[in-house]
């Protein structure tokens, strides 16, 4: 097992590494014009030269990537050019924001994906075919989609929650609570689909084993089968689909995090994007690399403890 | 998968194109593409022109569907949007399956080093957050859409990638590949021929599904305003309704419709293709059933129903039938047989004869699908075909146990074996954990496990074939059983374990005086252990006798062919010492013990 850990470990190291690189050298290698954007279309040559000295851009990019890491390492992630703001304190603010909501829209997820896909595989008959239908469904309508109708009904004309805005959860767990419902509920009603037709098709692909009918030779009552050994053993599968569908959920939530005004990485990564803030971006980018390495990592653990195989490679 | 690519391919394509989920959608889709198409000519009005009178206009004779925030027309932006989403989401497909097909086909044929850098690469494509990495491509290439979705298709090439991939590894083991090697065909030439015709099929699903999530996320960055204002995209539509949602609720319903009916005709075309393929194989065999209801022969239907039965499992007439497009076929004719406590009765037949499936069938463990019937299914006083599940449970492992045929599929991979046994004896009886645990141990050392606290600790997958069949074997006699059907208790095995193991099972059934039901193909494995016969064939049995009168004198053209293909060692036992035979390889002592 520690073996296992520190092979998944060295892994996720190697993937922030590459990924901050490639996009490291896409924002800052790529042929645009990010000061010309900033200054605007009326701007001189010497003002642009002027701003890109101040910048570091005029060195060469393998030199600026240099110092980038020397300083990422050292936990800074450089200076915002529109507001000049650290970028490491701007994250440090938001993080928490689109995290709480990922990782409750994942839980409220995995839990009714869960229980829709084992009632699917178990009964079969109408709860299957509705399952179908909801997953094509989910599949079919954009989350984004999905929030702005959530946000008009129950934000704005029933008002049963705030259409816009975010309390604090060390202000008010109610108050956030009532602040994400609707986000949560907009992410998570595609991502359950999804988890449940997994988990329906792990099920069903577990129960036409061998050591099913073996386990039922031996008098073992069918629930505890189902609950003790079919669930066990869909349980990697499932995992799998949680953790690739987290990372959607985390893309899904900066679109959705817009829609309610929530202060996460989504309205800072739009506002970077479109401002053309580098640094902004890479941090973003960073961060979220990072979230989906710890995510993933904590997930493969637990496919460890339970999947005894998963351990041996 | 593993369809044979040439035999299928004209029926499929008609098979697909039966279907009317796949017909309604893809003619949905169809219409949406010429839609887009024809944009320009059916639009009434310029998508971009702003007309202050229509502002939030309701629906009206002039603006079919409306005016949006900025009085522009909505029918003529929803029209014009679904060139842009269409093309966003060609781009990203073609881009996906451009990178991702080929190397996967390459990785899947070559493996090794190549199929390990690849799948690398595809993993860490694969935890990269699309819209993140999206936002990223914007800020350094601007934000027009063509440079977004070739990055969307880079990201979703992994997709291909692995399904390639797997399919040709699946496929590259299979004998046709190796027949074409032996022909000549260079490697390059069998990969394209052979496996891109297996591989298109699951491709094209892959495909629509990616097209889908590319319309999704285009839409998703118009919605953001992310892309060239002046063209129209549903994403911008949605976005702007968003702005006016206490106005116009309504304007936020054309875009959804747009893409929700587009993505999920895409999604539905895949599935129904793929509904398609899953069902030709199944079904090839239907037209058997019409044939399978013939007349019953029940060659020894030997007592009454009525009659008692005393340490005897008694099957009269047993019938298993499986659901197929035209009604049932019947693949157990009226099977009757029994057994006595102390006895072992062998059925013998090949492959496909519906031995096994007699055996589940006495056993309750067919499939939800299987419809059994029977005259008479008794084990001792317990009517087997009247009892419930709870009630059957009861009699499972401590009055009737099943020994199955492959060892390893037959244990939970995720267990210790000492939990198994444990489960089972706790299952039945009220002891401690601790107590069980010992039972287990005891019951390992039976078996001829020589290091059984070692084994208990082990998971099905660190012990060997031989050894999870003598814990399975322990299992079945864990809750002291009177009767045993062992299926193919052998034939997974190797050689020299099938002697140890059959010697095994003889010791218990002598030791414990266990009614047995073995159910074979190998004439071998009856003349050892077997007192009666019966031989199946094509769902009846066709002779039952005694093991030394049928091998001496067989009475069924069937049983002679069978015994003149049996290789000549395999004799019954010696008539003389009856229950003490001569020389055979089976009677020494299990010692198996450390064979990992």
């Amino acid at each position: 097992m520690l073996r296992y850990t520190l092979v998944k470990l060295v892994t996720a190291a190697i993937l922030v590494a590459v990924v901050s690189t490639l996009t490291f050298f896409m924002l800052y290698g790529a042929n645009s014009d990010p000061v010309t954007t900033m200054l605007g279309e009326t701007a001189t040559a010497e003002q642009i030269a002027a701003r890109e000295a101040e910048l570091g851009l005029d060195r060469p990019v393998g030199e600026q990537f240099a110092s980038w890491v020397t300083a990422a390492l050292h936990g800074d992630l450089g200076t915002s050019w529109s507001n000049r703001q650290p970028v490491a304190e701007t994250l440090a603010a938001r993080v928490p924001v689109t995290l709480g909501l990922a990782i409750l829209a994942i839980i409220v997820s995995a839990v009714i994906g869960i229980a829709l896909g084992v009632a699917a595989a178990r009964f079969r008959g109408w709860v299957d075919v509705l399952l179908q239908v909801v997953v094509i469904v989910g599949f079919a309508l954009p989350a984004f989609w999905f929030a702005t109708l959530l946000s008009t009904t129950f934000g704005l004309q029933l008002g049963w929650f705030p259409a816009l805005g975010y309390i604090k959860p060390s202000e008010s767990i109610g108050g956030w609570l009532s602040t994400v419902t609707l986000p949560v509920l907009a992410l998570a009603a595609g991502v359950a689909a999804a988890i449940a037709q997994q988990v329906r098709n792990s099920v069903i692909d577990v129960e036409r084993r061998d050591f099913v009918r073996a386990l039922t030779s031996r008098g073992i009552g069918s629930r505890r089968i189902l609950l003790a050994h079919t669930l066990r053993n869909a349980a990697p599968a499932a995992l799998t689909v949680i953790s690739v569908q987290f990372i959607g959920l985390l893309g899904g939530a900066i679109i959705v995090e817009n829609i309610f005004a929530l202060p996460g990485l989504g309205a800072l990564a739009i506002d970077a994007t479109t401002l053309g803030d580098v640094p902004v971006v890479m941090g973003v980018m960073l961060v979220t690399v990072l979230i989906v390495v710890v995510v993933n990592l904590a997930l493969d653990l637990i496919q460890g403890v339970i999947n005894p195989k998963a351990r041996v490679r | 998968m593993s369809a044979s690519p040439s035999s299928s391919s004209g029926g499929l394509a008609k098979a697909i194109l039966r279907k009317p989920l796949v017909i309604g959608s893809g003619l949905v889709l169809i219409a949406i593409i010429v839609l887009a198409i024809l944009a320009p000519l059916l639009s009434p009005y310029d998508p971009n022109v702003s007309d202050l009178a229509s502002v939030l206009a309701p629906r009206s004779p002039e603006h079919l569907l409306g005016g949006d925030g900025s009085g522009r027309d909505v029918l003529s932006r929803l029209l014009w949007g679904a060139r842009l989403s269409l093309l966003a989401g060609l781009i990203a497909t073609v881009t996906a399956i451009v990178l991702g097909v080929p190397t996967g086909l390459v990785a899947g044929y070559r493996q090794g080093a190549v199929d390990a850098v690849g799948s690398w690469i595809s993993d860490v494509l694969m935890s990269i957050p699309g819209i993140v990495a999206l936002l990223v491509v914007v800020a350094a290439f601007g934000t027009s859409m063509p440079p977004t979705m070739i990055a969307l298709g880079v990201l979703m090439a992994p997709g291909f990638f692995r399904l390639t991939r797997a399919t040709v590894v699946s496929v590259r083991g299979e004998l046709y590949i190796d027949a074409a090697k032996v022909a000549g065909l260079s490697g390059f030439r069998i990969t394209f021929k052979h496996i891109l015709a297996v591989v298109i099929t699951p491709i094209l699903i892959q495909a629509s599904l990616t097209a889908g999530v590319a319309i999704i996320v285009q839409s998703g960055l118009g919605f953001l305003g992310i892309g060239d204002p002046l063209v129209p995209s549903w994403g911008s539509m949605v976005n702007d309704a968003y702005r006016n949602n206490s106005m116009a609720p309504q304007l936020v319903l054309w875009p959804g419709l747009a893409i929700g009916i587009t993505v999920a005709a895409l999604a539905l075309l895949g599935s129904g293709i793929s509904d398609v393929l899953n069902r030709t194989g199944s079904g090839a065999s239907s037209k058997a059933a019409k044939g399978a209801r013939k007349a019953v022969l029940v060659k020894d239907a030997q007592r009454p129903a009525s009659e008692a039965v005393e340490s005897r499992l008694v099957v009269e007439n047993l019938r298993v039938a499986y659901p197929v497009a035209d009604g049932l076929k019947e693949v157990v004719h009226g099977v009757s047989l029994e057994v006595k406590r102390g006895e072992c009765l062998g059925i013998v037949g090949e492959s496909g004869s519906g031995k096994s499936q007699s055996a589940f069938a006495v056993l309750g463990l067919l499939p939800s699908d299987a419809v059994r019937t029977a005259d008479r299914v008794q084990l001792e006083e317990v009517d087997l075909l009247k009892v419930g599940r709870r009630a059957f449970d009861k009699v499972r492992a401590t009055r009737i146990a099943y020994i199955p045929q492959d060892p390893m599929s037959n244990l939970d991979p995720a267990y210790t074996v000492g939990a198994q046994i444990v489960e089972t004896i706790r299952a039945h009886e009220k002891v401690s954990r601790a107590d069980a645990k010992a039972r287990a141990r005891d019951l390992l050392e039976q078996v001829g496990i020589n290091d059984p606290d070692r084994t208990l600790a082990a998971y099905p997958h660190e012990i060997s074939g031989g050894m999870a069949q003598r814990v399975l074997i322990a299992i079945a006699v864990s809750c002291n059983p009177e009767y045993i059907v062992a299926d193919e208790p052998t034939t997974a095995l190797d050689v020299t374990v099938q002697a140890e193991v059959l010697a095994l099972l003889r010791r218990l059934q002598e030791a414990r005086d266990l009614g047995v039901i073995l159910v074979t193909h190998n004439l071998g494995v009856v003349a050892d252990i077997c007192d009666r016969v019966a031989v199946m064939k094509d769902g009846e049995i066709i002779e039952t006798a005694d093991v030394f009168e049928l091998f001496a004198d067989p009475q069924h053209p069937y049983t002679k062919e069978l015994l003149g293909s049996t290789l000549s060692g395999s004799e019954p036992r010696s008539r003389v010492g009856d229950r003490a035979p001569a020389g055979s390889a089976s009677e020494t002592p299990a010692t198996e013990g450390e064979e990992r």
